[in-house]
């Protein structure tokens, strides 16, 4: 028989196993590279060419450069360096930098949005830079994007295979590891393969519903 | 420095041999999912879905261990080529079909009043005026697809990741090896931003149009 339904059973609680680690790695990533990304694009406003052109650089290296190679970098140089972390944490740190070029981007597009007379307005009333862009400016721009930040929650997710590479134990690595003891590949990958479209099916209708509830804050 | 060059002359056969097969299937499919049969267009809708929800990593595995079981068994390089290909197809399928709905419907009109076919309005009128519009989002999905060759290499093919993985062992300058493979994919992503935008700008001059600064997100 060609696909082994007994064995694909037997190996569904180790591929759950994986599949928090999965998780795990996702959701964390996502929060740093919703901060670090959020820096980024205020690091990349600011009005000092010293900070803004190389910040500008760096998301635009992060965006053109394979997110595995920014792993093995990560997994392979910082030790060099005197630092050592988990295999997990080097991956969430590669995944979550490799986002943050993506997320300040669309926090920039949300920014941009904005019109004009909102910060003349701000000025107006003599807040002052800071208080403008966090009390008006950000609470404006940020609801919009909530999709567009959603899309890359799923991206994220379907690229967290890449930390099998840097040994970590997620659900790719556990369908390996079981295909390589019982020379049979083919249940655990289509497993994992249908997990990952299931849920990603599940998250972009999320998106989808999310847009939706978020329709009255667009800007248009 | 030498097995990283023949390294970086596999990756961007791959990313040719992608982006040719990704360019066809993302016409086929795209074209398909405006088709006026019904099973035309939910074939092309699973294929876009399945190839865009799953990991383009697992996908890579699952072609790699699963494609011998029915007899076919293809080498690394070709495995790579097939599923990026497929894989870039499905996200560029969604930008055809985009390109082509964002076609004025008017057009199609003028077209049927003219009693030109289907397919002649779709080749002749329609698709010339929706090439441009594909063009920007196409180049960002070229840049995606380099950057996926690098998966290639853990189902084991010599090409730039692989290699500076294989020099590592051997020299333990890791530090060097690395900066300068990002370097050489961040120099290749450049010069396709480049070409692309030189193809837009020679694609609109030879329809007499002005080039649109379009961003994609």
């Amino acid at each position: 028989m060609l696909f082994d339904w007994n064995y694909a059973l037997e190996s569904l609680p180790v591929l759950v196993s994986g599949l928090k680690i999965t998780v795990q790695a996702t959701v964390l990533g996502m929060a740093f590279a919703l901060i670090v990304g959020l820096v980024l694009t205020l690091l990349r406003r600011s009005h000092i060419k010293l900070i803004s052109w190389p910040t500008a650089f760096v998301i635009e290296f992060l965006r053109s450069t394979p997110l595995l190679v920014q792993i093995y970098f990560l997994f392979y140089v910082l030790p060099t360096l005197g630092v050592t972390m988990s295999p997990l944490t080097t991956g969430i740190l590669g995944l979550g930098m490799h986002y943050a070029a993506y997320c300040s981007e669309v926090y920039r597009a949300g920014i941009e949005s904005i019109p004009r007379g909102q910060w003349e307005a701000a000025t107006a009333l003599n807040l002052n830079r800071y208080t403008a862009i966090f009390k008006v400016i950000l609470p404006q721009a940020i609801p919009p994007v909530v999709p567009a930040l959603g899309n890359y929650l799923v991206a994220m997710f379907k690229d967290t295979p890449l930390l099998s590479a840097i040994t970590v134990l997620e659900m790719l690595q556990q369908a390996k590891i079981l295909g390589a003891e019982n020379f049979r590949y083919i249940e655990p990958l289509t497993l994992v393969g249908a997990a990952f479209l299931v849920m990603s099916l599940v998250a972009a209708a999320g998106i989808r519903s999310l847009e939706a509830k978020l329709k009255p804050y667009a800007a248009t | 420095m030498p097995p990283l060059i023949a390294g970086l002359g596999v990756t961007l056969q791959l990313t040719l041999g992608g982006a040719a097969l990704g360019i066809v299937a993302a016409l086929i499919a795209g074209l398909a999912r405006l088709s006026l049969t019904a099973p035309v267009r939910w074939l092309a809708a699973s294929y876009i879905e399945v190839f865009r929800g799953t990991s383009a990593l697992v996908q890579l595995f699952w072609f790699y261990f699963v494609l011998p079981l029915f007899g076919v068994s293809l080498d690394a390089t070709a495995v790579g080529i097939l599923v990026l290909g497929l894989n870039a197809g499905a996200y560029g399928a969604e930008v055809v079909r985009g390109a082509i709905q964002a076609v004025p419907k008017g057009q199609w009109e003028a077209a049927v009043s003219l009693n030109l076919s289907r397919w002649n309005t779709m080749q002749r009128i329609i698709l010339p005026q929706a090439v441009p519009a594909m063009l920007p989002p196409a180049g960002n999905l070229l840049i995606e697809l380099l950057k996926n060759t690098a998966l290639v290499s853990l189902i084991t093919i010599t090409y730039l990741t692989f290699s500076a993985q294989i020099l590592r062992a051997e020299t333990l300058k890791t530090t060097e090896i690395f900066s300068l493979v990002l370097l050489m994919y961040f120099a290749a992503a450049m010069v396709i931003a480049l070409l692309m935008r030189l193809l837009e700008r020679w694609l609109a001059g030879s329809q007499g149009r002005v080039v649109r600064s379009q961003e994609q997100a």
